[in-house]
């Protein structure tokens, strides 16, 4: 099962997570999900903005359901990089705070890290920005569960 | 509802809606649900919501599954829906936080929620939400919102 481990370079480990964006998680690629940075344990992923996510049509400000999309995309992947290896996994929680309103016409950041993983849970952290970090738009966190293989 | 400057479209489309029960008609107008296939149903005197199935809200190809956040989206929307149209709340509620558990895999098939108002105050409004799929008893994911209704 060695296929199923991430390689070790960085632009390796990104090139292989990206998949879930652009290949093997239809919902990611029909949101338009990019993945656009990884660290040891952390995935960002950017929403860009579109006019069929709009929540409020008359703000124009994207869905809840969306920015919650995102957030669960993101730190899947964090789980991923923390875990060092593709492997399946099911969310068994997600809480999220919306801390402010986000602003129409500008993509949203996803930055999650996964800060803990025993060998079935994995816990994960993450905050929403829209290119201000110390701004946040949301912060979430998610307990996650590796599936038997 | 394109007329985004007049800020009480949306309100009167509501308030109409209220009134002929044709929820088609709110749905349509919201981007998100309309790409997401969120519709609200009137199912034996009972508002329920349905996501109706299609390959793209799908999260794991090989089960396959569906993605956990079109569930999130479901039990929100679910939830926004029922403060607008049941608690007749004079604006659309924002969201101030949302906890989702995810219970069960969700198939490649439709998907039912139906939300509970715990409590309506007059700012803060916690609402509960289940969804399903075959059997009402077994629900695939749960979750409870907080929603802020009106500015002070």
């Amino acid at each position: 099962m060695s296929d199923f481990t991430l390689p070790e370079d960085k632009a390796g480990r990104l090139e292989r997570c990206a998949l879930f964006y652009s290949d093997i998680v239809p919902h990611n690629h029909a949101l338009g999900l990019k993945l656009l940075d990884i660290g040891d344990a952390e995935a960002t992923v950017e929403l860009p903005y579109a006019d069929f996510l709009v929540g409020n049509p008359e703000t124009g400000v994207i869905a809840g359901g969306a920015v919650t999309t995102l957030i669960d995309a993101a730190c899947g992947s964090a789980v991923i990089l923390k875990l060092n290896r593709i492997q399946p996994l099911v969310t068994l929680d997600l809480r999220i705070d919306y801390l402010r309103p986000a602003r129409p016409h500008v993509p949203l950041i996803a930055v999650a890290e996964c800060y803990r993983s025993t060998r079935q849970i994995a816990f994960v952290r993450a905050l929403v920005h829209q290119g201000d970090k110390s701004n946040p738009v949301a912060s979430a966190q998610g307990t996650f569960m590796r599936l038997e293989e | 509802m394109s007329d985004a400057k007049s800020p009480s479209a949306l309100a009167e489309l509501v308030h109409h809606v209220r009134k002929t029960r044709e929820y088609g008609q709110l749905t349509d107008a919201i981007p998100y649900t309309r790409f997401m296939g969120i519709g609200v149903e009137n199912l034996a005197g009972e508002m329920l919501c349905r996501m109706r199935y299609t390959p793209k809200l799908i999260g794991n190809s090989f089960i396959p599954a569906l993605h956990g956040g079109t569930l999130g989206a479901l039990l929100e929307s679910s939830a926004i829906f029922e403060l607008l149209l049941q608690a007749e709340t004079p604006r659309v509620p924002k969201v101030i936080s949302l906890t989702v558990d995810f219970l069960r895999s969700g198939k490649a098939q439709d998907t039912f929620a139906r939300a509970f108002i715990t409590r309506q105050g007059r700012r803060v409004a916690n609402v509960r939400v289940e969804a399903w799929q075959d059997d009402r008893t077994r629900p695939i994911a749960s979750a409870h919102a907080l929603f802020l209704l009106a500015e002070p």
